[in-house]
């Protein structure tokens, strides 16, 4: 862009294209090498290590949709960060929360992010849930062959459907494929543990409150089984990243909020380790 | 064969900037004024869909006066200039001085080539800073020329004598509706002196807020809310009660 806009001194044609509404399309036309999907990898012998983000947990509520996720990557057996935010506002209402390699995975965000408020910004209209919802299955299809070699990036895309007046969730495979969840999704490595634990404490009548606290309650599941998640850290005070979207829009939950519900699930665990228990019949 | 008749440059510009110019006059006019919180954007503009004013990122907007596919290709040109630098560097990298160079460069090359038709449009581009001494407001003449201005600036048809009125009333420190009551005000004017009255539903009106908790700062006033601050400070006028605060 900038040698080609000093060359002639204006806005390069490509800006000033009349059609398109999307940032990826323009991208595709103007630099595509800024695409991801664009990158070839040379062919990878064995595992790369790389960081990875692990578990992203989301429940609907009467009236929103919580999507939540652990704070830990880990790189093989080393635990790369701490207090990484897996979970990102997409815009207004409407949240992405990844599992998979890091850095492709912040990457498609951005890009995401960006998509949003460009269609946002040309059009003076916002799209709607399943508009975006689908964009995000375009761009995980461009990831593709980055996801054969290993590094795939998965996403859950949660958010409040302004027109239908509810929450809804939608999750991803790497090849892109949608599907839409009622109720619960997780994605990631410890999701198999937190779908579980969220499947025998999920009802369709709890609060914003009390389903944050089944979240929290599931991701503690999560990390008690898979190393790769981090459960909730009291000596440093990192605690799961939970957001919330609700009619009002996105919101994060202060970090004061978690910690005080995080507390109540840690002490209630020191009576019971495994947590609440769910009627037989 | 005949020869071509020999036209000077200077004619040629003159003929050229005359033709802009007709062509931005015959539009209604926009206004852009500093307030405390922001900068406001007022455009006298009975459409709900073509838009004069927009956002182009986070604390930048645009408003434009001319022929509408033209500056609404420029404005579009400018939001794929500013998103393509925000994810090319940062966010905080994007400046509305970058964007007016672009603009300029745009305007002035167009301008100057002989082949091409004129673009008959004037733009501001403004950006909120922290503080109002950090707010940017750049006009753009159709010649690709930029001028920096400060508190209150028009553009369109009546520009002259609305920005002669806007510089004789405006100050610092103007609450929001006060600011919208300046801009309807040298509106309303009309070339023979006389007084239209304007309502909300023949005004766009947009702000640039910079205590917007957001990283967006733009945002459209429209419908019941325009109508109260439009109300608001026509109350404080005739009663003349301490300053009413909005919002």
């Amino acid at each position: 862009m900038e040698a080609n806009s000093r060359s002639t001194g204006r806005l390069p044609a490509a800006f000033l294209t009349p059609g398109s509404s999307s940032f990826l399309d323009f991208l595709g036309v103007h630099s595509p090498e800024l695409l991801p999907g664009n990158r070839t990898l040379p062919p990878l012998k064995g595992a790369v290590e790389l960081p990875h983000g692990t578990t992203i947990v989301s429940a609907t509520f009467d009236g929103g949709v919580i999507l939540a996720g652990d704070r830990r990557a880990t790189m093989g057996n080393v635990i790369a960060q701490r207090d990484m935010e897996k979970v990102f506002p997409a815009d207004e209402y409407s949240a992405v929360g990844i599992a998979g390699t890091a850095g492709l995975a912040v990457e498609m965000v951005k890009l995401f992010q960006l998509e949003l408020e460009h269609y946002e910004k040309i059009e003076g209209a916002t799209l709607s849930l399943e508009g975006k919802a689908n964009r995000l299955s375009t761009m995980i299809r461009g990831n593709l062959s980055m996801a054969l070699q290993g590094l795939a990036v998965v996403p859950v895309f949660a958010g409040y459907d302004t027109d239908r007046g509810r929450g809804r969730i939608f999750s991803y495979d790497v090849t892109g494929g949608r599907s839409e969840e009622t109720g619960f999704a997780a994605t990631g490595s410890g999701s198999v543990y937190a779908r579980g634990a969220l499947k025998k404490l999920y009802r369709k009548d709890l609060t914003e409150r009390e389903m944050t606290t089944a979240v929290i309650q599931a991701l503690y599941d999560a990390a008690d089984e898979d190393s790769a998640t981090g459960g909730p850290d009291i000596a440093r005070r990192v605690f799961p990243l939970i957001t919330v979207m609700t009619e009002e829009g996105y919101r994060r939950l202060p970090d004061a909020d978690v910690a005080a519900l995080a507390r109540e699930v840690i002490d209630a665990r020191l009576e019971r380790p495994d947590g609440p228990q769910a009627q037989v019949l | 064969m005949s020869t071509p008749f020999y036209v000077s440059p200077q004619q040629a510009m003159a003929d050229r900037a005359e033709y802009a110019r007709k062509g931005i006059a015959r539009g209604r006019s926009v206004v852009v004024l500093q307030y405390t919180d922001g900068i406001v954007f007022v455009a006298e503009n009975p459409s709900r869909a073509l838009h004069k004013v927009s956002e182009i990122y986070d604390r930048i907007a645009f408003a434009a006066v001319g022929k509408y596919n033209e500056f609404e290709n420029l404005r579009i040109g400018g939001v794929r200039y500013a998103d393509l630098r925000g994810y090319t560097y940062d966010r905080d990298d994007v400046t509305a001085r970058g964007l007016a160079n672009v603009y300029a460069q745009t305007l002035g090359t167009i301008f100057s080539s002989v082949g091409e038709k004129p673009y008959e449009v004037e733009l501001i581009v403004a950006e909120v800073g922290a503080a109002p001494e950090d707010d940017q407001i750049y006009r753009l003449p159709h010649d690709g020329s930029i001028v920096d201005e400060h508190g209150a600036v028009a553009v369109g048809g009546n520009s002259d004598q609305i920005g002669s009125y806007l510089d004789q009333r405006h100050r610092d420190g103007m609450t929001l509706a006060e600011a919208l009551a300046l801009a309807v005000e040298s509106l309303s004017r009309d070339t023979n002196g006389s007084d239209r009255q304007l309502t909300a539903e023949q005004l766009e009106v947009a702000v640039l807020d910079r205590t917007r908790p957001q990283a967006r700062k733009f945002k459209r006033i429209l419908g019941r809310q325009l109508t109260r601050l439009l109300e608001a400070e026509s109350a404080a006028t005739t009663t003349t009660d301490d300053p009413s605060d909005e919002e």
